[in-house]
C-alpha cells in the first residue's frame, strides 16, 4: 500500500519525464522493430531460395540473440558512440533472429503441393511469392514479428545505458539507488506497453489472411511515424551532460548540485556508469559526473570542477567489518589497521589509473604498492583446515585494488585463508552480503554509508555540514546501533562524486568550478 | 485420333534429364496431335512425372527440345507457356486461401480475362463438374472432400480453355470408388474432346480407359510407343508383356471391341450393340439384364466370350 502511494506521487511529480520517457522507448522500439522488418523479412525469403545459406544466417542471428544486451551495446559504442544509434542497431540484431526464422518458416510451411501448382498454373516467381508463399506464411511470420516486439520493448530499457532514453533511466537509477518504488515507475509501464503491444498484434493474428495483409502494410507505415516519436525535441543546452543513472537520482546528486549552483540550464542524458568517461573523452558528452579518484581522469585529460560550495558530502573509504570477525581472530585489527592514512588522493587516483587505464592486474597493483610502503610480506605457508576470511568489493577498479591490498596483507600476517568475492554488482548487495555474513569485510566510503545506506533526515545531515570527521563518526556509531556492524578507521583517500569536464574545454570556457558552470549556463 | 496427318500439337525429341549421375529420363521422343490422349505409363520412379514437367518448363531438360505447335518451348517464357496449358497433380494444389470459385478463376485472372466472362466460365465448370456452384463457390478448399478438390483443380486447369491439358497422376490420391466416378466424368467432359491431353498414371486400368496412345516408361527409357491394342497384343519386349501379365484378361475386354469379334459371331443372332462398344462394356450390359430380365434370343454372354476367346487366338498367332 505505502509503496503504491509512493508510486503513484513518483509518477505525478515525474509526469513529464515519464511520458518523454515513454514515448522514447515505443519510438526505439518501433524504429528497431520496422529496421527489422525491413532487413529481416527479405533476408528470410532470400534464405527460402539459398536453403543452403539458412544454417549460416540463422546460426549467426542465434549468436546475436545469445549475447548479453549490455556486452552487445558494448560492443556498438566504439562503433556507433552513445544516443540512438547504437540502442536501435542492437535492438535490430536482437529483433532479427524471430523475424527471418519465423519467415523462413512460414513459407517453408507451405505445401509445396500448393507452390508447384501455382507454378504449373503460370505464376510468376514474383506472384507464387506475393499471392501464394506471403499470404500463407503471414500468420507464422506474425507471430515472428509479434516476439521480436516483446523482446524489444523488454531489451529497449537497456538503451538508457547509452543515453538513447526510454523508461530503463528510471529502472537503472531505482536499481543504482536501491529504490524499488523508482525501480517499479519505469518497469511497470515497460511491461504494461509489452504487454499492450502483444495483445495488440495478438488480436491482429487472429483476422483473416486477406485482412493481415492489409493490416501489414497499414502497420509499415504506422512504425516510422512511431519510431518519429523519438524525434521530438528535447531540452538542448549549451553543454550537454551525461550522468549515471545513480548520480542522477540521488540527493547528494544532482538534485542536490542543482539546487546549490542553478544547474537548471543543464540538459542531461542518462548513460551506463561504465560509459560516462568514454562519452566526455570522445566528446559525445561535456560534462559527466566520476568519482574524484577514479584513473580515468588523468588518463583521458579530464578535469573535476571544484565543488565550492561542498555538496558532495565526504566520502572516505573505510573497511567495515562484521565484528564477530575480530572477536574470532583478534590479530586481524592490526592487519587492517596497516593501511589506515596510507592513502592519499593522488596515490589512489594513480593506483586507478594503472588498472582502469594501462590495464594492469589489481592484484600487481595492489602488491607493488604495499611492497613501496614496506608493508609486503610474503604469504605464509597453507594451514589445513584454516578458518577463511571473505572479503568483498563492488564492481571498480579501486575496490578490487582495495580488497587485494587487504588479502595479501592478512595472507602475509596471519594464518587464515582468503576468499575474496569481487564485483559485487552494487552497494546494497555489498551492504546485505556483509550483514548476512556472506562477507565479512568490505571497503565502504562514509557518504555512502549516510546517504545510500542510513538516509537520515536532511536535518541530521545539515548537522554534520559535510565534516569529515563528523560524518564517519556519524556512520559509525549508527552501524554498531542500527546493523551491529564496525567501521574501522578511514584509510585516508576522499573518493568524492565530482562533475568532470575536458581539460582543455574547461580551460577555453573558463570554468574551474562548479560555480564558474552554473554561471555559464545561466548566461 | 491418333493417325492425324496434322503437325503434332507436341513433339518432343531425344529428351534426357540427369540428377546427379542419375539419369532420370533417357532419350525420350514422341509426339501428340490435337485433340489426342496420351498416357505416359510406368512404375513408380521410371521419370513419367519429370517427363511430363519437362512440356512445361517445370524441369528443363539437359538434352533434347519440346515444341508446343511448332514453337520450341525453351525460347518462350515459362509463365506464359504454363497459362496455355492446364495444369493438374495429384495432390491438387488448391490455393488454401483461395475460394473455391477464386480458385477456378486463377488463370483466366492471370490472363486479363474480363471479370463477368470469368464468373459465367467459373459457374459453367462448376455445373459441369457436379459443385453446384450455390453451394461450392464461397467454400474454402479445407471444407471439400479430397474428391471434391480434385474436381476444382481439373475445373481451374479447364478454366481458361487451354488447347493442351497435363495431368500428373490426377486420381491417385483418391478413393477407388470415388476416382472411378471421376474418371468417368473426366472422361465424359466435352471440353477433352478438343483438347491435347498427357497423363501420367502408374495405373494400368486408368491408362487403358483414357488412352488413345500409351508411353510405357522403364527406368527412364521408352519401352513401347502405341495404343493400347498395340501394347498389349504385340509387347515390343518381355518388360511390356509382363507389365500386363496381371491384368491381362481386363485389359483384352476393355480393349476389344465388338468389331474385333463380330468375324467370329454367329451372324444370325440380332446384336444390340455398336461396333464401338468394348466388350466390357457389352458384358457389363448383358450381366445387368440377366438380373432384370433375362436374355431372350439376342446375343449371349457364351457366344460373345467364344467369340473373344477365338479373337484372341488369332490376335496372338
Amino acid at each position: 500500500m505505502k509503496t503504491l502511494t509512493e508510486l503513484l506521487t513518483f509518477w505525478q511529480l515525474q509526469a513529464g519525464k515519464l511520458g518523454e520517457q515513454t514515448l522514447q522507448h515505443i519510438g526505439l522500439t518501433a524504429a528497431a522493430l520496422l529496421l527489422a522488418v525491413l532487413v529481416g523479412v527479405p533476408v528470410g525469403i532470400g534464405l527460402t531460395r539459398r536453403p543452403r545459406w539458412a544454417p549460416a544466417v540463422l546460426g549467426l542471428a542465434g549468436i546475436l540473440q545469445t549475447v548479453p544486451s549490455i556486452a552487445l551495446l558494448g560492443f556498438l559504442i566504439p562503433l556507433l558512440g552513445i544516443g540512438p544509434r547504437p540502442a536501435i542497431l542492437a535492438l535490430l540484431l536482437y529483433s532479427l533472429l524471430p523475424i527471418i526464422r519465423n519467415t523462413v518458416t512460414g513459407i517453408q510451411g507451405v505445401s509445396p503441393a500448393v507452390v508447384e501448382a501455382a507454378r504449373g498454373l503460370g505464376f510468376t516467381d514474383w506472384q507464387v511469392l506475393r499471392r501464394v508463399e506471403l499470404p500463407l506464411a503471414l500468420p507464422v511470420l506474425f507471430a515472428g514479428i509479434r516476439t521480436a516486439t516483446v523482446i524489444g520493448v523488454g531489451v529497449a530499457t537497456l538503451a538508457a545505458y547509452v543515453a538513447a532514453g526510454g523508461l530503463g533511466e528510471f529502472i537503472f537509477g531505482g536499481i543504482a539507488l536501491n529504490n524499488p518504488v523508482m525501480i517499479l515507475a519505469g518497469a511497470l509501464p515497460a511491461a504494461a506497453l509489452a504487454l499492450a503491444f502483444d495483445a495488440a498484434l495478438a488480436s491482429l493474428q487472429k483476422l483473416t489472411t486477406q485482412r493481415l495483409a492489409k493490416v501489414g502494410a497499414g502497420l509499415l507505415v504506422l512504425l516510422p511515424l512511431l519510431g518519429a516519436l523519438y524525434l521530438l525535441p528535447r531540452a538542448t543546452s549549451r553543454l550537454q551532460a551525461g550522468f549515471s543513472p545513480e548520480f542522477v537520482g540521488r540527493a547528494d546528486g544532482l538534485p542536490g548540485l542543482q539546487r546549490a549552483y542553478g544547474l537548471r540550464h543543464l540538459a542531461s542524458v542518462v548513460l551506463a556508469p561504465a560509459l560516462v568517461y568514454e562519452a566526455a573523452r570522445h566528446a559525445d558528452v561535456d560534462v559527466i559526473d566520476g568519482y574524484s579518484t577514479d584513473g580515468r581522469i588523468r588518463a583521458y585529460g579530464l578535469q573535476v570542477l571544484r565543488d565550492n560550495k561542498r555538496v558532495f558530502p565526504p566520502y572516505y573509504a573505510a573497511p567495515v567489518v562484521r565484528p564477530a570477525l575480530l572477536r574470532a581472530h583478534p590479530e586481524l585489527g592490526a592487519i587492517f589497521d596497516r593501511l589506515t592514512g596510507q592513502l592519499t588522493d593522488s596515490a589512489m587516483t594513480e593506483l586507478n589509473y594503472r588498472v582502469d587505464y594501462l590495464h594492469q592486474e589489481p592484484r600487481t597493483v595492489a602488491e607493488a604498492f604495499l611492497r613501496q610502503r614496506g608493508l609486503w610480506r610474503a604469504p605464509r605457508p597453507a594451514v589445513p583446515g584454516a578458518a577463511v576470511v571473505r572479503l568483498g568489493s563492488k564492481i571498480f577498479a579501486e575496490q578490487y585494488i582495495l580488497v587485494e591490498m587487504y588479502a595479501a596483507l592478512i595472507r602475509g600476517g596471519t594464518n587464515l585463508a582468503v576468499e575474496t568475492k569481487t564485483g559485487l554488482g552494487g552497494t546494497t548487495i555489498c551492504f546485505e552480503a556483509l550483514r548476512s555474513g556472506a562477507i565479512d569485510m568490505y571497503p565502504e566510503y562514509t557518504g555512502t554509508g549516510l546517504q545510500v545506506l542510513l538516509q537520515p533526515a536532511p536535518a541530521t545531515i545539515d548537522s554534520l555540514g559535510g565534516k569529515p570527521a563528523a560524518v564517519f563518526a556519524y556512520v559509525q556509531r549508527e552501524f554498531r546501533r542500527r546493523y551491529g556492524l564496525e567501521w574501522l578507521p578511514p584509510l585516508g583517500f576522499n573518493n568524492t562524486y565530482a562533475l568532470l569536464m575536458r581539460r582543455r574545454q574547461a580551460q577555453e570556457l573558463e570554468i574551474e568550478s562548479l560555480s564558474d558552470l552554473g554561471s555559464y549556463l545561466g548566461h | 485420333m491418333a493417325e492425324s496427318d496434322a503437325a503434332p500439337v507436341i513433339r518432343a525429341a531425344g529428351l534426357t534429364k540427369r540428377y546427379g549421375s542419375h539419369t532420370v529420363v533417357q532419350d525420350v521422343s514422341f509426339a501428340v496431335s490435337a485433340g489426342e490422349t496420351l498416357v505416359l505409363l510406368g512404375p513408380s520412379g521410371c521419370g513419367k512425372t519429370t517427363l511430363l514437367k519437362m512440356l512445361n518448363r517445370l524441369v528443363e531438360p539437359d538434352a533434347g527440345t519440346v515444341e508446343i505447335n511448332g514453337q520450341e518451348v525453351r525460347g518462350q517464357q515459362p509463365e506464359v507457356l504454363r497459362r496455355g496449358m492446364g495444369y493438374v497433380i495429384q495432390q491438387v494444389g488448391l490455393l488454401p486461401h483461395y475460394s473455391v470459385a477464386d480458385n477456378v478463376a486463377t488463370v483466366p485472372r492471370l490472363l486479363g480475362h474480363a471479370p463477368a466472362a470469368i464468373a459465367a466460365r467459373t459457374n459453367e465448370l462448376l455445373h459441369r463438374l457436379h459443385l453446384p456452384p450455390e453451394r461450392f463457390a464461397a467454400r474454402l478448399p479445407h471444407e471439400l472432400s479430397g474428391g471434391q478438390q480434385q474436381r476444382v483443380g481439373l475445373a481451374r486447369a479447364l478454366a481458361a480453355q487451354p488447347p493442351i491439358v497435363l495431368l500428373d497422376e490426377p486420381f491417385g490420391a483418391l478413393d477407388p470408388v470415388t476416382r472411378v466416378q471421376i474418371r468417368r466424368d473426366f472422361r465424359e467432359l466435352e471440353e477433352l474432346r478438343r483438347t491435347t491431353v498427357v497423363l501420367v498414371t502408374h495405373d494400368v486400368v486408368e491408362a487403358f480407359e483414357l488412352a488413345d496412345r500409351i508411353l510405357l516408361l522403364d527406368a527412364g527409357r521408352v519401352q513401347q510407343l502405341g495404343s493400347p491394342g498395340e501394347l498389349l497384343f504385340r509387347p515390343a519386349n518381355e518388360f511390356v508383356r509382363r507389365f500386363f501379365a496381371a491384368e491381362r484378361l481386363q485389359l483384352q475386354l476393355r480393349t476389344l471391341t465388338l468389331a474385333d469379334v463380330q468375324p467370329f459371331l454367329p451372324s444370325s443372332v440380332p446384336n444390340p450393340f455398336t461396333p464401338h462398344t468394348t466388350l466390357q462394356a457389352a458384358l457389363e450390359q448383358l450381366t445387368a439384364n440377366a438380373n432384370h430380365q433375362p436374355s431372350k434370343a439376342g446375343l449371349g454372354i457364351g457366344a460373345l466370350m467364344q467369340a473373344f476367346e477365338q479373337t484372341i487366338q488369332t490376335q496372338q498367332a
